[in-house]
């Protein structure tokens, strides 16, 4: 027997809408019809067409069935084996940080605070606490959109400290993150790209030197950089920025900080970045969150943008209880006054880091660091033996992505990605288009997950598409 | 109190937990570990060495981080309590949460995003690999598009403020392109989310603010006088926080319009309006979505969530890049875009939530979409009835209007006899297992406010017994005014002292900078 289903019955979503639970509600407000809820609202704004959306899949089994129908044509990294990074990591994600992130008091939390959101604001407090351990900073950020946002703003605060006009930046910098910083800033700010070193691909002294002068608001790197090498000048490079009163700033991921020093060792005012390689998924790009850290100074403090959720005691000293401070900086505080607008963050995927964190501890982070500086040596070399293929056309140490080079192979990039699907590998990032002067070259990511054995097949396979004459 | 007094229209007997859970920076001991990491093959060894040997002296760390060591279980216990300390809204009646749009989340959505088809996805698969989620997303951008009207869709801001932020980008490329470079005012209301004007503010606009009038909606008079050759955009809600519609709209864009500025609708406050009303139709430009609030997704503890912006087709070049398009066979990620603002989050945004809106809106259909509308003005007006019989509570502005999926109410008249404000009130609630309530966004322009929003997820028992409880709680406040003013007394914590959060002396965000203070002091 066919259902027929139609506004009057009870969809499992929409208790009132039960023909008789919704008469009596209409009947106590005092309306007929649903209709007469919204009499109020012009006939000329009235949508009385029919809008062209599919009719619904009342039950769940179908809805499970279709949804699931279309997702099945996406091939995962879980399906293939991935050498993708370039801001989005696979790294393990432990089974605890997927158990509590799905716990319906935390997925379903919003906006509640001290009092009802008791262990929410503590898991805050504590991600803010652990990442403080990792950074060496006294003051973390909640949680901003990304990472990139997380630069964005860590150099909006540069400008309104300074109260100067200009940034500088590595040629080398993510190109998203360059995109995301010219719409934020690009109207405040002259934003310049310092050229790469020649051998190391690290900021040009000379250059950098030119360029910086008493406009300079801040000079930004990313440290392990997104090529994946290491700045080996950071520190002269933070001794410059402040030699001329400009600040320095550091974009790093946290993952690294387990065996790579922090940047407030080597002089970083502002330090941001992602966490998305701390106990999350990819999700397509959806598992990026950003944090910004400084020092415990007046001048960093007024200048975030984002909440920040500080300590205090219960009155009756019953235990430590926690609140939103200083929102005056916040737009939710002061509207257009504000440093800059915010709104909601990424508050899951900050208790998944502080889940990841607490997990591994200072062992963990040093092992997993190790792990990956030895597995992207391991692959630069194995790759660097292929006939035509080149790893090392950057000359410093690297960290988890190694720029593998196709120059001498005839291939192109892209053909040699075409022909790893066929081997079901997900070849790097292609660079080709972002970064000419590197000719055809990919970025190759190795993280604690992908095996020795990963990477030999990878090889294998690059040998056999570049030189058994499978590629093109 | 009996169990049997435990029913719909009672207020219930609820003792939250409170697990005087330590730190975590001050738990477990040296030498525990909570996970182990795949450990070097042999042969990595042998052919690299000691892998801290790759780093150079100046980069290695040499301090370990002084992090917690716990063993797995109990790191897991520790969150889980710390979870147990969470009114989620799957566990309680959360409808006071005006704005937010606290509707239910549905499980077979997470179970849908939890599958590594979505969860282990790269964002820069091969376009081949991920048919899949470019199907769901072009899809989603199709049904939103008939939602409001729009043109183009594009999914990258991560919330509805972002969205905001990413329109007034593209309303300030529009007209950089067209040279009108002396357009740097933006133009918005008191009682718009407060993420318009920082939007603005941001991007680098001069902010006019419009104040109600004494029919409660945005004075037009001042918009007339607002408007010159230096407006760019009005940037406005509506319904505005109040719940009651702006049935002059269209005045308001036309307005603009004459002066050359572009109108952007803030529809955070979605939920009453769909199939009801469109943007398009009421004159404006652009509008977002926010994709947790109407469409479903989960809030999760404040995000991530997904704001969905939306523009006319004059408009639709502009948009980040890359956007997702269909041939008719394959859909693919376009980057062709010279004239797009760039981006404005890493990749393409936050796609579980795109599946999640996706499922939603194929679970409810067309019709189903527009009674989840009705029922939530329907939930929401039946609740008003209830709440005001509410002594010392009321709903100042525009008496006699409608309102829509949520309404901005007063507790003045309790403040003014008890001495009991909406702060109060707000906490006493929880000692009911009520989640806290929105009250307004700063400034408070109508005093002691509260702002509940009742989707249509909520029935007719929960908001008898919502209402039930806010009875009980105003009559205390008459009764025993200490009672409330020093609640909450069932919760995981109890009144805490709020020096610390607005002094900068004591304030702290960390441990290790609480530590250092507390040691000086």
């Amino acid at each position: 027997m066919k259902r027929e289903h139609d506004v009057a019955s009870a969809h499992p979503y929409m208790p009132t809408g039960a023909p008789e639970i919704r008469a009596e509600m209409l009947k106590e407000v005092g309306a007929d019809t649903l209709e007469d809820l919204v009499s109020d609202i012009p006939e000329k704004f009235r949508f009385r067409g029919k809008m062209n959306i599919p009719e619904p899949l009342l039950s769940e089994s179908d809805l499970k069935r279709h949804v699931e129908s279309i997702m099945v044509r996406n091939i995962s990294c879980a399906d293939y084996t991935s050498f993708l990074g370039a801001g989005c990591y696979r790294h393990y994600v432990p089974a605890v940080c997927d158990e509590i992130n799905s716990r319906a008091e935390f997925l379903t939390a919003y906006v509640g605070d001290t009092y009802s959101d008791h262990g929410k604001m503590q898991a805050f407090f504590e991600y803010c606490s652990l990442m403080a351990e990792l950074l060496e900073m006294d003051v973390v950020s909640y949680t901003t959109f990304d990472g990139g946002q997380a630069a964005c703003s860590a150099l909006r605060m540069a400008l309104k400290i300074t109260g100067r006009k200009k940034l500088l930046v590595p040629a080398t910098i993510n190109p998203e993150v360059l995109s995301q910083l010219r719409d934020y800033s690009g109207h405040l700010a002259e934003i310049i790209t310092i050229d790469r070193h020649p051998e190391t691909a690290g900021m040009e002294l000379e250059v950098l030197d030119r360029e910086l002068d008493n406009q300079t608001a801040a000079v930004y790197i990313e440290n392990p950089s997104y090529l994946g090498f290491l700045e080996l000048n950071a520190g002269k490079i933070s001794d410059l920025a402040h030699s001329r009163g400009a600040l320095f700033v550091v974009g790093a991921d946290p993952i690294s900080l387990g065996v790579i020093t922090p940047p407030a060792t080597y002089g970083a005012d502002i330090v941001c970045g992602d966490i998305q390689s701390l106990g999350l998924h990819m999700h397509y790009g959806g598992g990026c969150a950003g944090y910004i850290a400084t020092p415990d100074e007046e001048r960093f403090i007024a200048s975030y943008p984002t909440y920040i959720y500080g300590i205090t005691r219960a009155r009756d000293d019953s235990g430590f209880g926690w609140g939103r401070a200083l929102n005056w900086r916040t737009s939710h505080g002061s509207r257009e006054k504000a440093n800059e607008y915010m709104g909601t963050a990424a508050g899951l995927w900050a208790i998944t880091a502080a889940v990841y964190l607490a997990l591994m501890g200072p062992q963990g982070m040093k092992e997993t660091g190790a792990t990956i500086l030895a597995r992207t040596e391991y692959a630069r070399r194995i790759l660097g033996e292929i006939k035509g293929v080149r790893s090392n056309l950057i000359r410093a140490p690297h960290f988890r992505e190694v720029v593998v080079n196709f120059d001498n192979t005839g291939c192109s990039t892209a053909a040699v990605n075409r022909s790893l699907l066929g081997h079901g590998i997900f070849g790097g990032k292609d660079l080709s288009g972002d970064f000419p002067w590197l000719g055809q070259s990919a970025l190759y990511c190795f993280t604690e997950a992908t095996t020795a054995d990963d990477i030999d097949r990878l090889a294998e396979a690059l040998d056999q598409i570049l030189n058994s004459r499978e590629g093109n | 109190m009996k169990n049997s007094d435990n029913k719909a229209g009672k207020v219930r007997n609820y003792h939250g937990v409170r697990w005087d859970e330590p730190i975590i920076m001050e738990m477990g001991q040296h030498g525990q570990r909570g996970f182990v990491p795949s450990p070097l093959e042999d042969r990595v060894i042998e052919k690299v060495g000691d892998p801290m040997d790759l780093l150079p002296s100046g980069l290695k760390r040499e301090q370990e981080p002084a992090l917690p060591e716990l063993g797995q279980m109990q790191v897991l216990r520790h969150f889980l309590r710390l979870s147990q300390e969470t009114l989620g809204a799957d566990l309680c009646i959360d409808l006071g949460q005006g704005t937010c749009t606290m509707k239910y989340s549905p499980k077979i959505n997470e179970a849908l995003v939890s599958s590594p088809k979505m969860s282990e996805l790269h964002p820069y698969q091969d376009e081949e690999t991920v048919q899949g989620i470019l199907e769901i997303t072009y899809q989603l951008e199709q049904y939103l598009k008939e939602l409001s009207g729009m043109d183009k869709f594009s999914f990258q801001g991560s919330s509805g403020t972002q969205a905001i932020y990413a329109n007034v980008s593209v309303i300030r490329k529009y007209f950089l392109d067209r040279g009108e470079t002396g357009r740097n005012e933006i133009i918005t209301t008191i009682l718009s989310h407060p993420g318009n004007p920082g939007a603005a503010a941001t991007a680098g606009y001069k902010v006019i603010t419009l104040m109600p009038d004494e029919s409660g909606l945005p004075d037009l008079e001042a918009l007339k006088a607002a408007v010159s050759e230096k407006t760019a955009a009005l940037l406005i809600t509506n319904p505005e926080d109040t719940g009651i519609f702006n049935d002059r709209i269209s005045e308001f864009t036309d307005i603009v319009h004459q002066a050359g500025g572009l109108c952007c609708y803030d529809h955070a406050n979605a939920n009453g309006l769909m199939g009801i009303v469109r943007a398009v139709d009421m004159g404006f430009d652009l509008c977002h979505y926010n994709l947790h609030k109407s469409f479903s997704s989960p809030h999760g503890s404040h995000g991530p969530g997904a704001g969905a912006q939306g523009v006319t087709e004059k408009l639709a070049k502009y948009l980040p890049v890359p956007t997702v398009e269909f041939d008719g066979k394959k859909y693919c990620l376009s980057y062709d875009r010279p004239d797009s603002i760039g981006k404005i989050r890493k990749f393409y945004g936050v796609p579980p939530v795109f599946v999640r809106a996706y499922a939603y809106i194929r679970s409810l259909g067309p019709d189903g979409l527009k009674l989840a509308a009705l029922l939530s003005i329907l939930n929401n007006n039946y609740l008003l009835k209830k709440l005001l019989q509410v002594p010392g509570l009321s709903c100042p502005m525009a008496e006699g209007r409608q309102r829509i999926e949520q309404a901005r109410l007063s507790w003045a008249e309790l403040k003014e006899t008890t001495g009991i404000g909406t702060d109060c009130i707000n906490r006493r609630i929880i000692d009911y297992g009520l989640q806290t309530y929105f009250t307004s966004h700063h400034p408070w322009i109508i005093p002691e406010p509260f702002t509940p929003e009742p989707p249509e997820s909520y029935s007719k028992d929960d908001l008898d017994e919502y209402a039930a409880v806010l009875e009980r709680v105003a009559r205390e406040a008459y009764s025993d005014p200490d009672l409330v003013r020093d609640a909450p007394h069932n919760s995981a914590i109890s009144l805490i002292d709020v020096e610390p959060l607005m002094d900068l002396e004591r304030f702290a965000c960390t441990w290790r900078s609480f530590l250092k203070k507390n040691r000086q002091a």
